[in-house]
Formats: C-alpha cells, sequence, structure tokens
C-alpha cells in the first residue's frame, strides 16, 4: 500500500487500493445476488398476483408479502450503495453524512403512508356517496371473466 | 484493513485536508445525489400516499402485462423484470469502467463505458415502448352508458373496477358509435381487417362482441397515470442525462483529457450518478409494480 500523497487532489490523503482479482471476485458476487434478490422480488410479485386471481386472498399474507418485499429492496439498495459506490469504503464518519439524514425516510414513509389510509377511512366514514361509488366490490376471483349474474352487488 | 490503521494515525480534522478523505467534487456528487434522492423519496411517498387513500387502486399486473412482439399475451412483470436486469447490468459494467480506470486502463475504460452507454439506451428504448403501449393501447370503458376505447394518459384511467353488469353492458353496446364497435371487435377478432370490420353494420359487429369475454371497466383513478408518467419520465430523464454524460466522458477518456490529468476520478463521479440513477430505478420498480 503505498503511503505518498496522492496525485488526485492535495485534500486527498490516501487512495483506497484493493487488488484486481478480489475487486473482481466482489464485484461477480455482488452482482449475482442483486440478481438472485430481484429475482426473488419477481417470484413473490408473481405469487402476489396469483393469489388475487384466486378465490379469498388473505389480506394479511398479501401484506407480509409486500413487507418482505420491501426489505429485499432495502437490501439491494444496501448493496448497490455500499458496494458498487464505494460508500462502505469511505470514512464512517462521512458515511454518517449520507445515511443518518437518510434516516428521516423512516418517519417520511411511515407518515405519509399512515395519512392517506386515514384519510381512506375517515372519506368513508364521512363520504358515504365516496363510500359507495369507490369502495371494490367483495372479491370476484379479479380477473375471471364477467359472471353471468346481472346486477352489481 | 489497511485503511482503519491510516485512520487512526491521521489527524482527520486539523487542517490542510479533507476530514473524509474525499476530493471535493466527489463529496458533492455524493450531497447532490442525497438531495436527488430526497425529491424521488418525496414524489414516490406522494404517490403511496394518494394510493393509500382511494379504495380502489388498478392492480399492476393487469396494467403492466404487455411484452414487445407478444401481442396480447397477459406477461404480468415480465418486460419490467427485462428493464430491471438491463440497468443492473450497466451499473456492473459502470463499477468495471470506474476499476479500470483505478488502474489507468484506458481502453477498459472506455470499453466498459461504452456497454454502460448501450445499457443506458436500452433502458430508455424500453421505456419508450412501455410508455407507447400505455397511451396508444385501447381498453373498453364504460362511460356514460357508452363503451369507449380509452388509453392510458395523464388525463385519464382505462383501468377502473370491472363491470359486472350485463344488462348495462348490452345497452351500452346498443349506444356505441360505429368506429369504437370496430375498434372493440378489432382488439379481440384476429381474422378480420380493419377496413372488413369498417363495412359491417353494427349489428353484425355487435354480434362478434362476447361481454363475458370483453372486461370492460369503469374509468379508474386519474392520478394513476399523472403519477406514472409523471415519477417514471423524471426516472427516465435522469437515465437520459446519465447517457449523455457517460458519452461525455467517453469521448474525453479517449481524447486522452484523463490520461494527461493522471487520473480517472471523473469517471468515478459519472459512475456514482449512474448508480443512484439505477438505485432509483429499483424503488421506482418497487413502488409502481410490485406494492
Amino acid at each position: 500500500m503505498d503511503h505518498q500523497h496522492s496525485t488526485i487532489s492535495p485534500e486527498v490523503t490516501f487512495e483506497h487500493h484493493t487488488s484486481d482479482a478480489e475487486f473482481k471476485k466482489r464485484v461477480k458476487k455482488t452482482t449475482i445476488l442483486l440478481s438472485v434478490l430481484t429475482v426473488i422480488e419477481l417470484a413473490i410479485g408473481l405469487i402476489i398476483y396469483n393469489m388475487h386471481k384466486g378465490p379469498n386472498p388473505s389480506a394479511g399474507l398479501v401484506l407480509a408479502f409486500k413487507g418482505l418485499v420491501c426489505i429485499l429492496t432495502i437490501a439491494k439498495a444496501y448493496y448497490i450503495v455500499s458496494i458498487f459506490m464505494h460508500l462502505g469504503d469511505e470514512i464512517r464518519n462521512m458515511i454518517m453524512t449520507i445515511v443518518v439524514p437518510l434516516l428521516l425516510f423512516v418517519w417520511f414513509i411511515f407518515a405519509f403512508i399512515y395519512e392517506g389510509n386515514s384519510y381512506k377511512n375517515l372519506k368513508n366514514r364521512y363520504d358515504p356517496y365516496f363510500k359507495e361509488t369507490t369502495m371494490p366490490a367483495p372479491h370476484h376471483a379479479a380477473e375471471a371473466p364477467a359472471e353471468k349474474t346481472s346486477g352489481k352487488e | 484493513m489497511a485503511t482503519q490503521a491510516t485512520t487512526h494515525q491521521t489527524k482527520w480534522w486539523s487542517g490542510g485536508k479533507s476530514p473524509f478523505n474525499l476530493e471535493y467534487g466527489k463529496l458533492m456528487m455524493w450531497y447532490f445525489l442525497m438531495s436527488d434522492a430526497f425529491t424521488f423519496g418525496a414524489f414516490l411517498i406522494s404517490y403511496g400516499s394518494i394510493r393509500f387513500s382511494q379504495n380502489f387502486w388498478p392492480d399492476p399486473n393487469v396494467v403492466f402485462n404487455a411484452f414487445p412482439g407478444a401481442g396480447h399475451a397477459n406477461l404480468p412483470l415480465a418486460f419490467v423484470s427485462v428493464m430491471t436486469f438491463i440497468l443492473i447490468i450497466s451499473s456492473v459494467t459502470m463499477v468495471l469502467a470506474v476499476h479500470a480506470g483505478h488502474k489507468g486502463d484506458k481502453q477498459g475504460v472506455i470499453k466498459w463505458l461504452a456497454w454502460t452507454i448501450v445499457g443506458g439506451l436500452a433502458f430508455l428504448g424500453c421505456q419508450a415502448w412501455e410508455w407507447h403501449h400505455l397511451i396508444t393501447g385501447e381498453h373498453a370503458v364504460l362511460v356514460d352508458g357508452q363503451i369507449q376505447m380509452i388509453g392510458q394518459t395523464t388525463s385519464v384511467n382505462p383501468w377502473g373496477q370491472l363491470v359486472h353488469d350485463n344488462t348495462a353492458l348490452t345497452a351500452a353496446l346498443n349506444s356505441t358509435p360505429h368506429e369504437t364497435l370496430v375498434s372493440l371487435v378489432h382488439s379481440h377478432d384476429h381474422t378480420h381487417s380493419l377496413k372488413e370490420l369498417a363495412a359491417m353494420p353494427d349489428a353484425q359487429l355487435r354480434t362478434m362482441v362476447d361481454i363475458a369475454e370483453m372486461h370492460v371497466r369503469e374509468k379508474g383513478p386519474v392520478a394513476f397515470g399523472g403519477y406514472f408518467y409523471g415519477i417514471t419520465g423524471f426516472h427516465g430523464f435522469h437515465v437520459f442525462s446519465g447517457v449523455v454524460i457517460n458519452i461525455v466522458m467517453l469521448i474525453m477518456a479517449q481524447k486522452n483529457v484523463f490520461e494527461n490529468r493522471g487520473h480517472y476520478l471523473m469517471i468515478e463521479k459519472a459512475g456514482l450518478y449512474w448508480h443512484f440513477v439505477d438505485l432509483v430505478w429499483v424503488f421506482v420498480f418497487l413502488c409502481f409494480y410490485l406494492i
């Protein structure tokens, strides 16, 4: 490892060095990992799709699958940022200046989705016209051809 | 790790050097990306807020089930997976380009940057196809007692709730104008040309329509289009600007600008931007197609 000042610019004290072979291995491993995570997410997406085509999709199970997909996506984000963007190799305090403000997203996502959902519930409670005209009919195996009974439920 | 040993020996905040051991431009690129992350995050979260404020929202697996060249085949998630993989692979080629830059390998940089540009252009092409398919698609929608053939735009959404009332549908068919009947039959019938259909009388066209197979819907939430085109468009704009930046980098590398400088740091910064674009897509894909 060389400790001389880098040629890049005076403010940089030293450069990171990884051996070529080790680096290539890391990139290959990460690529495969990202691909696997993506395939799993797609599989879950298709499972959710098939659940909705069936008779009685359990809302809890669908929500659990969606939660799982969100966690897998955050994992993908972690690997892209840490390894592809090399943030994982930077000085710890610098990593914190990026990650800590982004933790605001935890509140951000929760608060606004909770708000949207609350808006829906309040509107359903106080605006019967809205509820009647927009509430989906009880689950009819969603994309099956229209049933022969006449009249909506 | 040698880095950590050096970290403890160096007085980082004593002045005269970057306490984060980063070149100024690179650090600023990180902070720009963080601000852009908040911008995309705000858009996506507002989408979530509106989406969950509605009792009904179109099922993405119904909306996005087309694949180029596959006609009317129902292939949910297929095309968007192709797009996601294209972007991931272009991210990998970008990592390799940056790594070649670290080694001072000019030809390597050029090769991998070229592949990244190809990936970016392929993604843009795919997104353009997706938009075109959605905008020009014709879906049977029950509007004011008539059937209309509507595509997805920012002002109208054809994916409302399925209409099960066959009486209403039959009545609607009877008051549907000729051109619409022709489109309706044509979307399912592959044995007659548009011209042949246009020449048939309405009564005959109506017999060629099977209400049970039609999947006629009501109009859906308009916000769907605004959010979809707005956010994927904003992201596409970032991909486009990323491709332009990469092309400029490619030309600069070819002209030995970085050789003469002695480092390929500019490529690294362009690489950060490109990875960010890929990262945003991962979240856009999550929000619009998976949840």
